[in-house]
């Protein structure tokens, strides 16, 4: 018997579950047996037909495209400035203990705060366009990203960095062909976390305050109660989401093919 | 000795901060003790001894990887300062950059003293085939056997052209039989061009079967050099076959005699570490 292809029961499931949520808020189509009213379950939870038909409107007379455009400019600047900063703090007090001992109690404390919190602030600072949800996201991104890093260039194989100390290499070139190689895998498996965070910041941010981008979208719609346009909102962003994790996905398997996989053979 | 020695280790002592372990006295941790040794131009030596007992730490300052406290490190006369770059050095643990690869690996050492990329290639093309590796150069060290990485790591080291070379049990984590092999190697390439080896095993067997002389330590803390035996025995060698021999056998019993009271002392401290 041939195996059926993962990604059948993949999609298979994903329109199980929208075939249920139809089901369930469709009015008439179902007796009611919660809300005392056949249209309040379409109130609360939308239909998905309904929210397909705006996602569809969106798309075919390109309302959406300037909205997209900027979130997606906010989740990319975020996401790049974030992982560069991180990187480079990262491999900084990794390096140097004297540096790391010092701000150590600050690095913590930067993290464990609600750093949501600080959206009004860059608001002020960088005005109700991009920069200010760029800022946010950087703050989100910037820690994953520094953690990993920090502890990938900590768990440098010492048998490595003396071997390649052995083989003549310079400080610089320790640097180069040992720490940073090292650091890459770890900055990978954060990356994914932080595309997410990434997009975080942004919705967020303009959710809060601006006058483009989904989340601006979404905050108006739930302005006038409008459910559909709600969640058509965050449909699109899901999918976006999902082809930024892609996207990771495919440059981590490109740099990192010396890494063993899961299950290969000699 | 009337010539400069390759390597001098002159009345070296080396002890470590306090901190850890139970042998830690008032001043720290005195790994190694008033050692001297000699290795001639073009000497094969091997250092015993057993576990734990500062092997590793007297290869790591000859390397120039760690400073001795007390006493002088000389390299053809010269005092050490710093990484020993006279030195190569072979590793008992997995010492390849993972993230390169076979070829890459060997002709790292060659990047780093800028050495033009076609001829580092060329180079480590021609040393890979010497290590029998020819066509392996694009796998990954994940890809490779663990005798396979080891003649990567023996082909990484040798393309530099080292003076010395500084092995710390390199083949101790291979099967028998790879290590008879790599053994075989090892020698094949040591007598094309004599270098002054520096090999630390516990492996009794594998140090009289390889060396010109075997130098015994005794257990730890303050290791010194307890016996020194010169092994005569004839040149080509064949390490599976020359631990037949009778000289073998009686050269075997004679350093072991005086090896086992130290191992004895050595697992002794061990088991109390583990008790205590």
């Amino acid at each position: 018997m041939k195996k059926t292809p993962l990604w059948f029961w993949q999609i298979a499931l994903l329109i199980t579950l929208f075939a249920f949520w139809h089901l369930l808020t469709a009015p008439g189509l179902l007796p009611t047996f919660y809300f005392e009213n056949d249209d309040k379950a379409a109130f609360f939870f939308g239909e998905p037909l309904r929210i397909f038909k705006v996602i569809w409107i969106w798309f075919l007379e390109g309302e959406i495209y300037p909205h997209l455009w900027v979130t997606m400019t906010e989740t990319v600047l975020a996401f790049g400035i974030g992982t560069l900063l991180g990187l480079a703090v990262g491999l900084w007090l990794g390096l140097s203990q004297f540096a790391s001992q010092i701000a150590d109690p600050y690095i913590k404390a930067a993290n464990a705060m609600p750093r949501v919190i600080l959206a009004p602030i860059f608001m002020v600072w960088f005005g109700l366009g991009i920069w200010s949800k760029v800022a946010l996201g950087v703050t989100l991104v910037f820690f994953i990203v520094f953690f990993n890093v920090y502890q990938g260039v900590k768990e440098v194989s010492p048998v490595v960095l003396n071997n390649v100390r052995m083989l003549g290499a310079s400080q610089s070139q320790l640097l180069r062909h040992v720490y940073l190689p090292s650091a890459t895998s770890w900055v990978f498996s954060s990356l994914h976390t932080s595309v997410g965070m990434a997009f975080v910041g942004a919705v967020v941010g303009e959710y809060l305050g601006s006058a483009k981008g989904v989340g601006y979208l979404i905050h108006q719609a739930e302005g006038t109660f409008d459910i559909n346009t709600v969640f058509a909102g965050i449909l699109v962003l899901t999918v976006f989401a999902l082809l930024l994790d892609y996207v990771v996905t495919f440059a981590e398997n490109r740099l990192l093919k010396w890494r063993p996989g899961q299950s290969e053979t000699i | 000795m009337a010539i400069t020695a390759a390597l001098t280790l002159d009345n070296i002592s080396v002890t470590f901060a306090s901190g850890s372990g139970h042998l830690s006295q008032a001043n720290g941790y005195t790994a190694v003790k008033n050692t001297t040794l000699h290795i001639a131009d073009g000497e094969f030596v091997s250092v015993v001894g057993p576990t734990g007992c500062g092997k590793s730490t007297l290869l790591n300052i000859a390397a120039g990887l760690l400073c001795q406290s007390l006493g002088e490190v000389k390299i053809f006369g010269e005092p050490l300062n710093g990484i020993n770059t006279k030195a190569g050095y072979m590793f008992q643990a997995e010492s390849l950059m993972p993230w390169r690869s076979a070829l890459g690996n060997v002709i790292a050492g060659l990047e780093f003293r800028g050495v033009g990329k076609p001829d580092a290639i060329r180079q480590g093309e021609a040393w890979l085939e010497r290590v029998g590796l020819a066509g392996f150069g694009a796998r990954y060290p994940h890809q490779l056997s663990g005798g396979m990485r080891k003649r990567v790591a023996l082909a990484q080291m040798l393309i530099l052209n080292p003076k010395i070379m500084l092995m710390d049990e390199p083949f101790s984590a291979l099967d028998i039989q790879t290590r008879q092999l790599m053994e075989n190697e090892l020698l094949q390439l040591w007598e094309a061009d004599k270098k002054s080896v520096l090999f630390i095993t516990h492996d009794l067997e594998e140090a009289i079967s390889l060396s010109d002389r075997v130098i015994v330590l005794s257990a730890g803390p303050a290791t010194h050099p307890i016996g020194e035996f010169v092994i005569n025995l004839p040149r080509p060698r064949d390490v599976a076959e020359i631990r037949m021999t009778p000289r073998f056998l009686e050269l075997h019993e004679q350093i072991w005699s005086a090896m086992k009271e130290e191992v004895r002392k050595g697992y002794q401290q061990t088991k109390n570490k583990l008790v205590g």
